[in-house]
This record gives structure tokens, C-alpha cells and sequence, in this order.
């Protein structure tokens, strides 16, 4: 069965390959929300609020622009029939009109300038408000939300997000002067003469219905116009970032067709939103052209008969340059309030998860006199309901002691160490560090008396000398240098060139995983706590660097009590006292010696 | 919305110049080769460029008719009925004149965006397709994110051009030159101040969007590194918390946001100041015209009519001289965008089927290395590999063994030819690598790399990477053998789940195995697990092992570790060391032989105790 299968495979080769995709493989996120979310205004403005008066300031620039805007054409209005008319009195009354003028574009000059500088600072503040108080509301928030949750995602939110915000507050007080633009035309024109007024205002609606008509699809083109292009370039990305994987597998030809689609589906795409933006153009003239017909036709008319002045036929003609702005900036406001709104929401979502582990109020402050002890009191926890991942497991660590946590994956060492830190709450029990309950701790003091040493060494972009001091970042150079050596990291960095101020690159990727491990080591070492719980790497690390760290692991443990997920069996060889966890469950303890004897579950479980 | 792709490539944004910088001279070629490439679409742009001369043109004739119909609607022309009939006619010819003009324009625009996109999707394509060719030896060179970056907005860059560079420059020669000429014949003074705002704003304009251009380099550096604090800060939350390290990363996020902040303040700055002036000079010039023209309506010398035109026709003329600026930008962007992508688009591929390449055709399978040298390209002609002489055979397995930087990974590298060798010859059944098509060789030949790359789409898709086409029977057996067939089941998704970047994220040694099953899919001839074992604990490594012991019988595997319990069981071992093979022979022939292999062997049985490093350790 399974070979004909196989035979089969080779006629199908010639067609594009089932399952074969390039670039991102994932469902996108809703774009579009309600256009109005009370709740979510209300907490955006929270963010706004520090910023009101500015936005005050802002409304009102808006406001005086607006007004010199509507203003202009009415001064030229009374230039033309006051002004420009035989006799005396024309030259002085033209010169006030030119006076009246300049005073405008003054005003239009100031009220621009403020406008556009408050609107655009005040956005890109609250901005960045918004952003910093999400990050920091991360830092927080409980693990195992941040265990949930990739963080990809969390960027997206960070800056997507934030981004599509932006867009909305500086739109939100520009459209205001769209607003008073709209009315004060239509006004201005009614009261210039109420008659011609309303028989050019007739073909606004027309736009209003043409625009709505337009909205729905034309979003749509553009989305999708956006989309492609967004998966194109991932498309694109990926190929870059997997070059060497793609070669290695020969996939070149394959991911060239299937790219071939998804960029030939963008031109597509890019073309019919095209086709949506530009068709507005020839209705938005006609209907211009229209209002102009009809102001020459019947404004004509009446000022041949004296019943109109002339300029105001020229005010008539100069509003009607402007008055499809408002109408197109107003209807495009609404898809950014939709999605400003589902951006919000989901930056509401993020600011709304729970921080689990908080301190009490009045914490203890733990010092570093305390005894350094670390007990396991009956202590049940789970990450889910109904799976429990630790149960009712007891022990005492004593001070100075160091003990290895050893079993199988998923038999909940890892999970122990956690619950030292207090990075969740125990379901059941207690964890006590140095006699006291972790929750009656600060965490702040809690991090200062326990050092983690975490299996995948993770080291940030910075020097090495940040990077070692991280947790003490007023640690002297000579300190940091003194536990370089002490771990023997000492001689490669100084190999490197720049030596401690050597750069690393993204998570260290310019050295090693022993270098890596050495490193973080050190940094365990600098932060001198007098609890030290460590997680050892399972994978392979060249003997030589291999041997140093088993010496630096007995450096680090000098004088501190220790807790080690033991993978190797000179660690546990080295170890006090030996705790097998098994599915979560403590099923034996002793020293080395003890459990060999009896023969139990160690030897099965180390390597 | 996915623009975190986008955003992500220009938050990786370097100011790439230094991955090739363009000089002026190549910046005009480039403009050059650009508008060549439109011009393969010619009708396209025929219509484009017909379409833009007929819509400025009407848009010209628009404040002339307004003018006139001013003069009628006063009744220059005499009263009564004449004067009606002049204003039906202006009336109608003004609608008509809108109408076309509306339609020619979108027309323009319509027919320059298709050239651009056109172009863009071309330039994709080659730009993918080249990409995903070049050697490993330029891929190791040139940062990825600078690749993408070119890729995304350089490309944009040149696809832009043809809209708001020549279109651009057509429309506004037409309306700005045969405007200034209408204006100025029909009044040179009042011409010339209705024109005088030009180049003022077209100067203000141009400077404002030069600045702006390079400040938003700048910019996209400092919100990339706001970024990476960011992502590394939720990436490595673990660290963060166990070194209570929440204040420390709140000051480097404060420090990063700050910059980017200020420079964001900066580039308003930029903006307001530019786009207040130039309303001001317009404005300006509006009020000149105002008081002149004013004057010779009340003297006598010229119509309310014709004012009307002057004032109508700087209204117009308004936007397209403010986008002089953009026009100018897009000259400047497309010059060295175009350098860059163009630059890459014709870069020598390094490695490709020499000519008249003949397809690989394996048959017993014997792989030969014969006196191989190699360096790396810029690496100052120091050998990487030298000498290196072996010979496999299919149902081998082979360990190679050596201190990091002895040249175990760069061997590897040679078989599928990432790179080309310096001299010497590799051949698989007799036939040189270098001489037979490249799709063969690396069909024929797969390495399981260190640090394979995940793929954001599903599991099963990853596994069959190499082999699309293959039947999921295929691919779960090729997951069982390497041991990560239960995990698998153990997701909620199984095999649909999606991992990668964006997916479910597997841990180091999950990957390993992952990458192993990807292999297991093809039928190498030559299998190379380059410390693909790293991360994988030693029970799990044993079954894998257990497990392809049927696939490894007609085929040659490599295998480089630095775990001696990995290949103590090859048919030989090579150690190397700088790039020579220094021992070789079986795992008991290197023990017997005392050197190097055994002082290893020690170490590693015995860890515990102080052993002398051998001369290699200590000098890694």
C-alpha cells in the first residue's frame, strides 16, 4: 500500500506541491471594530488626559485655521464688490480688503504652525506613553501568562498597535476642523444667497451616497492590497532568513513558483485598490463640475439681473474648490476609528492581564543575614486546573547545602525551581525561603537573596560586562572581572576583541553555549546571593569548556545553599543530598551512595 | 494587521548604505535602467504620459472659463439674451472640461501606479529568485535584515519612481510651463507675482523633504533599537525576573523610547516649519495679486474676470508645486535605492552548475576527498581546511571529531558545495561536485545543520520541507525514527500545529529532532548530522540512533559531535585540528593509538578529575 503510494509520488512531481507554502502561516487579526467603543475611549483617554490642555490648544489652532480658511474667499468677495468698483471710495475699501488679508494669512500662518506641531507632538507623547505603560505593565504580569503568549504577539501589540492609535489621535483633532469647514461653508453659502446656496449644496449629498457606497468595498481593496503586500515581503523575509536551509533541502525552484503567486496575487491586489482610489476622482470633478455649472448658469443669470453681486459669485466659485475636502476626510475617518477601536481593544487586553503575584502589603524585606535556608512545605501546584504538575512534595534545603532535583521531563523540576523565585503562587502548601512564606516576601529582596542560573543561558545586547553585571549594575569593573576569573570566562573574553566591552550580538550569538553558560554563571556569581537555584544545561558543550564549567558550578556553590536540576553525574556525584521527582511526586531522596545502593530511579535517570 | 513584518524588517533597518553605496554617477544610470524598464510596458506608458499632458491641459483651461464666465455673468459682453447663452455655453464646457479632466486623471494615476506595480512585481521576483541563489559565502558576509530591507523598501523605492518622479515631473512641467506662460502673456507684472510663490515653496519644499528623508533613516534605527530592547526583554522574561531586573530594563526601555521620542519631536519640527512657510508664501503672493490686480480692475485695465483666473489658477497650482518637494525626493530615493537593489540583481552568484553541467548520477555511492584545500572568502588567506583526504562508502558511518573552529562544520559544507573548494577535488561516484548541476548534488546530499531554520507553518509541512510531495505515512515514520513522533501527538493541533517565529515555539533539542525527521524524508545519498545531537539528551539520541540504522545501510552518514558516545560507533573517526585531519582510524585504533583522541576519550569518561588539556583544547 505504502509503496504504491510512493510510486505514485514521482507522476505528481511535476505539479506545484500540495502542502508547500512559503511565508507566514497564520490567521490574521481583526482589523476592523465597532467605529465607537465607549469603554476603550475611555481608556484611551486616560492616556490623552495628561495632555488635555495641549489638546485644548491644539482644538482651538484648529479651529482659528479653519475659520481663516473660510474666511479668504469671503475677503475677496468684499475686494471684488466693494473694492473693485468705479469711484472714491474703491481703492481705500480694496486696501482694507488686502489689509484684512494679510491679517489672515498671519493668523492662518500661526494657527498652522501651532496646529500641526502640538497635534503631532501630543500623538506621538501619548504614544509613547501608551507603549511604556504596557511594556512595564509586562514586567509584572504573572509567567504564566508570558508562558501562554509568543512574543511576536506581544510586538505586534507594542507596535502595530500603538501605531494604528497614533494614526487616530492626530486624525481625531484634525477632523474636527473638518467638521467646522463643512458646516461653516454650508452656512457661509446660505447666508451669501439662500437660493443659489442650496441649489449648489444639492450635489453633496450625492457625494455623501456615492461615498458611502464606496466605503465598504474600497476598504476591502485595500486591505487586501495590504495583506498581500504584508504576506509578500514575510514571504520574501523568510527566504532571506532561511537561505541556508532552503539550499541545503533544494527548495529554490518550489518556493519560486509558490512566491511567484503570492506576488503576482499583490500586483492583483494592488491594482483593484488602485482602481477603488482613483475612480473617485472623475465623480467627485463631474459633480464639482457640476456645482460650478450651476453657480455660472443661475448666479450668472441673477447677477445680469442685478440681484447678485458678482464676487459672490467668484466666493461661490472658490468654495466649491474646497468643499469635497471635509466630506473625504470625514468618511475616511471612520475606518480609522474602527480600527483604532480593535487596536485598542487588543491594547486594553494586554494592560488588563492580571498580575497574579504581587506583593502584600506590609512584605517582609529579606536581607542577607537571613539563614538561607529553602523548604518545600506540602506544596501542590498546577499550571491548569485538573493537572496537577506538583504534589504534596516536602523537603527542606538546609543552609549551605546543595541538593540535586533530578527525574524524568516532565516530572516537575523545573516547575519546583520556579516556585522558589515565586514566579507563580503555589495551589497548595507553602514555599519558604530563608523561614519565611515567598508570598510574605517583597519579590524585589526575594530577587536579591536568590540567584537563577536558567538551563538556556540567555544574555542580552549589550557588552559582556553589562551582561555580567546585569543584576548589580554598579558592580565594579574589578568585581566583574574577579568573577570572570573565578568561572574561568576570564581568557576568552579577553580573546575577544574589545574584551569585556566586547559587543554581543542578539542573545550572545556571537559565542558559544559553554561561553553563553560561563557567562551567565559569572553573572550568578556577581549578583552574590546567598541562595543559588540553577537549572543545568542538558546539551553538549565541548569537553574542554564542559570541565569549566563543573569547576565554576563548585565556585558558584561555595558557601551558598543550592538547588540544581542535575542532568550530569558529576553534579549529582557532588551533591549533598539527591530528591527524585517523578510526575511530580517526591519518590526518594538520599546521597548519591544511598540511592545507587537501593537501586531506584536515579540510574535510570541520569545519562 | 500584519505589518509586523514590515515593521519588523524596518525596525532591522541600518541605513544599509554600507552594504553598497552609490555614487552619483551610478545614481543617474540607475534612474536610466529604471525608466527602461517602464518602457518595456510601452503602451502602458504612452497612456500614462498621453493621459497626464490632456488632464494638466484641462486643468489649465479650468480658471480661464471660470474667468470668462465671471465676465459674462457681469455682462461685458452686452445684456439680454446673448448674455444667457454665453453663460450656458461656459457652464456646459466647464462640466465637460471637469468631467475629462476627472477622467484623463485617472487615467494618470491608474496607468502610472500600474507601470510601478508592474515593475515592483518584476523586480520581486528577480530579487527572490537571485536571493535565494547566492552562496553561502555572500550570505554569511551580508546581515539578512539588511537584505530585507532592500528587498521591501528599496524596492519600493525604484517602483515608485515611475509615479511620482517622471510622471510627476511631466505634469508639473506642463501645468507650472504652460500656466506661467498663460498667466505671464496675459499679464507679465501680475504673471509674475501670482508665480512668485513657486520657487520659494519648491525650494522649501525640496530641503523640507531631503531632511525629513534623512532623518527617517535615522529614525527607523533608533525605533529598531527601541525594539530590540523590547523583544529581548519579553524573550528573556525568565532572566529579567529571576535577576529582578524590571527596573534596569524599564531604564533601558526609557533610554531607548527617549531617542526615538526626541527624534520624532525633531522630524515635526522639520515639517511644520516647512509646510507653514510655504502656505505663508503662498498666501502671500494670493494678497500681491489681490492689491495689483485689484488696482487695474478699479483703473480699468483688466476684468473682474481675469482676476478671477490669476486667483483660480494659484489655487491649483498650490498642491502640485507643494509636491515639487516629493518629486525631488523621489529622484534622490530612487537613485539609491536603485543602486543598492540593482547592485544586488547583478552580483555574481559565487557558486552555480558550471556549463554544461550534467545531472549526478549516484551508483554505488563513494565519496572522495583528494588533497582539499580551502579558505574562506576574506578571511585574510588563512586555510581553513588543508590537505583533508578521505574516501566513504555507502553503509559507512563516519565521525569527525575536533576542538570548535577545527573545520568540522566547513568539511561538511563542502559536500552539498555551499562553498567551492581551493583546490583538490571532492567527487561522489567519480564525478567532481563542481562539475555536475547543482540540484543534483544537494539533492543527493543533506545536512542536518546545527541550527536549522523553523519555518512558520506546520509541523508536518517543516518535516516535508525537503520533500513536499511527501505522503504523510512518510512523514510520520520519518518523525517516529527521530523521536518526535509522540511529542507531536502530544500537541493539541498534531502535526497541523503551526511552529516557527510565530507558532508554537519547540525548544532547542525538539528542533534537533525535527530537523533530523526533515532529512529522513529525502533519500541522500550522503547524510551529514553536523552536531545535530547537541541538544538532545543521551537516551533519546541512542534511539534515534537504533531507529535509522535501517536508512543508514545504503547510504554514507557523517557525523560531527563533540559527544564521543555519538560516533564512537563510526566504521573511522577523523580529528582534525586547524583544519587537518590529524588522527584517524577506528574508535579503538584512536584509543590504542594515546594521542589526542584518547586524551578526549579521558576527559570525557572521567570529568570530575584534572586532566591536562591536550594541546588543541587549550589553544580553542
Amino acid at each position: 500500500m505504502s509503496t504504491m503510494a510512493e510510486d505514485n509520488e514521482s507522476e505528481d512531481r511535476h505539479k506545484r506541491p500540495p502542502r508547500a507554502v512559503v511565508g507566514s502561516h497564520r490567521d490574521e487579526e481583526e482589523i476592523f471594530g465597532k467605529a465607537y467603543d465607549p469603554r476603550i475611549v475611555q481608556r484611551i483617554w486616560a492616556f490623552v488626559s495628561p495632555y488635555r490642555k495641549l489638546i485644548f490648544i491644539a482644538v482651538a489652532a484648529v479651529l482659528t485655521f479653519t475659520l481663516t480658511q473660510l474666511a479668504i474667499p469671503l475677503i475677496i468677495r468684499y475686494a471684488i464688490d466693494t473694492g473693485m468698483v468705479a469711484g472714491g471710495g474703491g481703492r481705500a475699501n480694496l486696501a482694507w480688503a488686502v489689509v484684512a488679508f494679510g491679517a489672515m494669512v498671519v493668523i492662518n500662518f500661526g494657527a498652522s504652525f501651532v496646529q500641526e506641531t502640538v497635534v503631532g507632538k501630543a500623538a506621538e507623547n501619548v504614544l509613547f506613553d501608551m507603549r511604556r505603560a504596557m511594556f512595564s505593565h509586562l514586567q509584572e504580569v504573572s509567567l504564566s501568562f508570558m508562558d501562554r503568549t509568543e512574543v511576536g504577539r506581544l510586538m505586534s501589540r507594542l507596535q502595530g498597535d500603538v501605531n494604528s492609535m497614533q494614526e487616530f489621535l492626530e486624525t481625531s483633532v484634525l477632523s474636527v476642523g473638518d467638521v467646522v469647514l463643512l458646516f461653516g461653508i454650508v452656512f457661509v453659502l446660505l447666508s451669501l444667497d439662500f437660493r443659489l446656496g442650496l441649489l449648489t449644496l444639492s450635489v453633496m449629498p450625492v457625494l455623501f451616497v456615492v461615498r458611502l457606497f464606496w466605503l465598504e468595498p474600497a476598504r476591502n481593496a485595500f486591505m487586501n492590497a495590504h495583506i498581500t503586500n504584508s504576506t509578500t515581503n514575510g514571504a520574501l523575509a523568510e527566504g532571506i532568513n532561511g537561505v541556508r536551509t532552503v539550499q541545503n533541502l533544494d527548495r529554490q525552484k518550489v518556493n519560486f513558483d509558490l512566491y511567484d503567486d503570492k506576488a503576482h496575487a499583490n500586483l492583483t491586489t494592488q491594482l483593484t485598490a488602485s482602481k477603488f482610489a482613483q475612480v473617485m476622482v472623475p465623480i467627485v470633478d463631474t459633480l464639482t463640475g457640476i456645482a460650478m455649472a450651476v453657480v455660472i448658469v443661475v448666479g450668472g443669470a441673477m447677477a445680469l439681473n442685478r440681484e447678485l453681486d458678482i464676487g459672490v459669485i467668484v466666493a461661490f466659485l472658490f468654495y466649491i474648490q474646497r468643499f469635497f475636502d471635509p466630506i473625504r476626510s470625514l468618511t475616511m475617518q471612520y475606518s480609522v476609528m474602527q480600527r483604532a477601536m480593535s487596536s485598542g481593544a487588543r491594547i486594553c487586553e494586554v494592560m488588563d492581564v492580571n498580575v497574579d503575584v504581587k506583593d502584600r502589603s506590609g512584605a517582609i524585606t529579606l536581607t542577607r543575614d537571613m539563614d538561607g535556608s529553602v523548604e518545600f512545605r506540602n506544596v501542590e501546584f498546577a499550571y491548569r486546573a485538573n493537572q496537577p504538575v506538583l504534589k504534596n512534595v516536602s523537603f527542606k534545603v538546609n543552609p549551605g547545602e546543595t541538593v540535586a532535583l533530578v527525574g524524568p521531563t516532565g516530572s516537575g523540576k523545573t516547575s519546583a525551581m520556579a516556585l522558589v523565585h515565586r514566579f507563580y503562587e503555589v495551589n497548595g502548601g507553602a514555599v519558604l525561603v530563608g523561614g519565611h512564606d515567598v508570598r510574605d516576601i517583597s519579590q524585589e529582596s526575594l530577587g536579591q537573596q536568590v540567584a537563577m542560573v536558567l538551563q538556556e543561558p540567555f544574555l542580552f545586547t549589550g557588552t559582556i560586562l553589562e551582561n555580567i553585571r546585569y543584576h548589580k549594575t554598579d558592580a565594579s569593573r574589578e568585581a566583574v572581572i574577579g568573577a570572570a576569573k573565578a568561572v574561568g570566562a576570564h581568557d576568552f573574553i579577553m580573546r575577544m576583541p574589545g574584551g569585556y566591552e566586547a559587543d554581543l550580538q542578539q542573545r550572545g550569538g556571537n559565542l558559544s553555549l559553554g561561553q553563553r553558560q560561563l557567562i551567565s554563571f559569572a553573572r550568578a556569581l556577581v549578583a552574590d546571593a546567598k541562595i543559588l537555584v540553577l537549572d543545568e544545561a542538558t546539551a553538549n558543550i565541548d569537553s574542554y569548556t564542559e570541565r569549566q564549567i563543573q569547576k565554576a558550578l563548585l565556585k558558584l556553590l561555595e558557601g551558598r545553599t543550592g538547588l540544581v536540576i542535575a542532568h550530569r553525574l558529576a553534579t549529582i556525584r557532588g551533591a549533598d543530598r539527591i530528591i527524585v521527582l517523578q510526575n511530580g511526586e517526591m519518590i526518594e531522596s538520599g546521597n548519591h551512595d544511598q540511592l545507587m545502593a537501593e537501586g531506584g530511579s536515579t540510574r535510570a535517570s541520569t545519562t | 494587521m500584519n505589518s509586523d513584518t514590515v515593521g519588523r524588517a524596518r525596525a532591522r533597518v541600518k541605513a544599509p548604505g554600507h552594504l553598497v553605496s552609490a555614487q552619483w554617477g551610478q545614481g543617474l544610470g540607475t534612474l536610466v535602467r529604471i525608466t527602461r524598464m517602464a518602457l518595456r510596458h510601452p503602451w502602458q506608458v504612452a497612456i500614462a504620459i498621453t493621459a497626464t499632458m490632456i488632464a494638466s491641459g484641462l486643468q489649465l483651461a479650468i480658471p480661464r472659463l471660470l474667468g470668462q464666465a465671471v465676465d459674462h455673468a457681469q455682462g461685458i459682453i452686452g445684456g439680454g439674451q446673448e448674455a444667457q447663452s454665453a453663460l450656458w455655453i461656459s457652464a456646459i464646457t466647464l462640466l465637460v472640461v471637469s468631467v475629462l479632466r476627472g477622467l484623463f486623471t485617472l487615467t494618470q494615476n491608474y496607468f502610472s501606479e500600474s507601470v510601478g506595480h508592474t515593475i515592483g512585481y518584476e523586480l520581486r521576483l528577480a530579487y527572490y529568485e537571485k536571493i535565494q541563489r547566492l552562496s553561502f559565502a555572500f550570505h554569511d558576509k551580508v546581515h539578512s535584515g539588511d537584505l530585507i530591507t532592500v528587498g521591501m523598501l528599496d524596492l519600493d523605492g525604484v517602483r515608485m519612481f515611475f509615479a511620482t518622479g517622471l510622471v510627476r515631473t511631466v505634469l508639473l512641467s506642463v501645468l507650472i510651463g504652460v500656466g506661467a506662460y498663460l498667466l505671464i502673456s496675459t499679464d507679465a507684472v501680475l504673471g509674475l507675482l501670482a508665480l512668485s510663490f513657486v520657487p520659494f515653496v519648491a525650494w522649501r519644499s525640496s530641503v523640507a523633504q531631503l531632511k525629513l528623508r534623512g532623518t527617517w533613516l535615522i529614525l527607523q534605527e533608533k525605533l529598531s533599537g527601541l525594539s530590540r530592547v523590547m523583544e529581548e526583554n519579553l524573550g528573556g522574561i525568565r532572566v529579567v525576573r529571576a535577576f529582578a531586573g524590571q527596573k534596569h530594563e524599564m531604564d533601558k526601555f526609557d533610554a531607548a523610547s527617549k531617542e526615538a521620542l526626541n527624534l520624532t519631536h525633531q522630524r515635526v519640527n522639520i515639517r511644520v516649519r516647512n509646510t507653514s512657510a510655504m502656505t505663508f508664501s503662498f498666501f502671500f503672493s494670493m494678497g500681491l495679486v489681490l492689491w495689483f490686480g485689484g488696482n487695474m480692475v478699479i483703473d480699468g485695465t483688466m476684468t473682474v474676470g481675469t482676476l478671477t483666473t490669476f486667483l483660480t489658477f494659484m489655487t491649483i497650482l498650490q498642491m502640485p508645486v507643494r509636491q515639487l518637494g516629493m518629486m525631488v525626493n523621489s529622484y534622490a530615493r530612487a537613485s539609491t535605492c536603485g543602486s543598492r537593489l540593482f547592485n544586488l540583481l547583478d552580483m555574481d552568484l559565487g557558486i552555480d552548475d558550471a556549463p554544461g553541467a550534467t545531472d549526478l548520477k549516484v551508483t554505488e555511492g563513494t565519496l572522495k576527498f583528494d588533497n582539499v584545500d580551502f579558505t574562506f572568502p576574506g578571511s585574510g588567506g588563512q586555510k581553513a581546511l588543508s590537505d583533508v583526504s578521505f574516501e566513504a562508502h555507502a553503509g559507512q558511518t563516519i565521525g569527525i571529531v575536533g576542538a570548535p573552529g577545527s573545520g568540522k562544520t566547513t568539511l561538511a559544507h563542502l559536500i552539498p558545495r555551499f562553498y567551492d573548494i581551493d583546490s583538490g577535488s571532492i567527487t561522489l561516484d567519480g564525478q567532481d561536485i563542481s562539475k555536475v548541476t547543482l540540484r543534483s548534488l544537494r539533492q543527493s546530499v543533506a545536512v542536518v545543520q546545527q541550527d536549522s531554520f523553523l519555518f512558520t507553518t506546520t509541523i508536518e509541512n517543516n518535516i516535508a520541507y525537503g520533500d513536499p510531495w511527501a505522503k504523510e505515512p512518510k512523514i510520520e515514520r520519518a518523525a517516529e525514527s527521530a523521536q518526535l513522533h509522540n511529542y507531536v501527538m502530544g500537541l493539541p493541533g498534531g502535526y497541523d500545529t503551526v511552529v516557527g517565529e510565530r507558532g508554537v515555539s519547540l525548544s532547542g533539542g525538539q528542533r534537533q529532532r525535527l530537523s533530523i525527521a526533515r532529512t529522513l524524508v529525502l533519500k541522500p545519498a550522503v547524510m551529514v548530522f553536523d552536531d545535530s545531537t547537541a541538544a538532545i539528551d543521551a537516551g533519546t539520541e541512542h534511539r534515534i540512533r537504533s531507529a535509522i540504522k535501517r536508512f543508514a545501510k545504503d547510504r554514507i552518514t557523517i557525523v560531527i559531535a563533540h559527544r564521543l558516545s555519538s560516533l564512537m560507533h563510526a566504521d573511522f573517526i577523523l580529528f582534525m585540528e586547524e583544519g587537518k585531519i590529524v588522527e584517524r582510524g577506528s574508535h579503538e585504533e584512536l584509543l590504542a593509538l594515546n594521542g589526542r583522541y584518547r586524551a578526549l576519550f579521558d576527559l570525557q569518561v572521567r570529568p570530575g578529575e584534572d586532566i591536562a588539556p591536550t594541546p588543541a583544547e587549550a589553544s580553542s
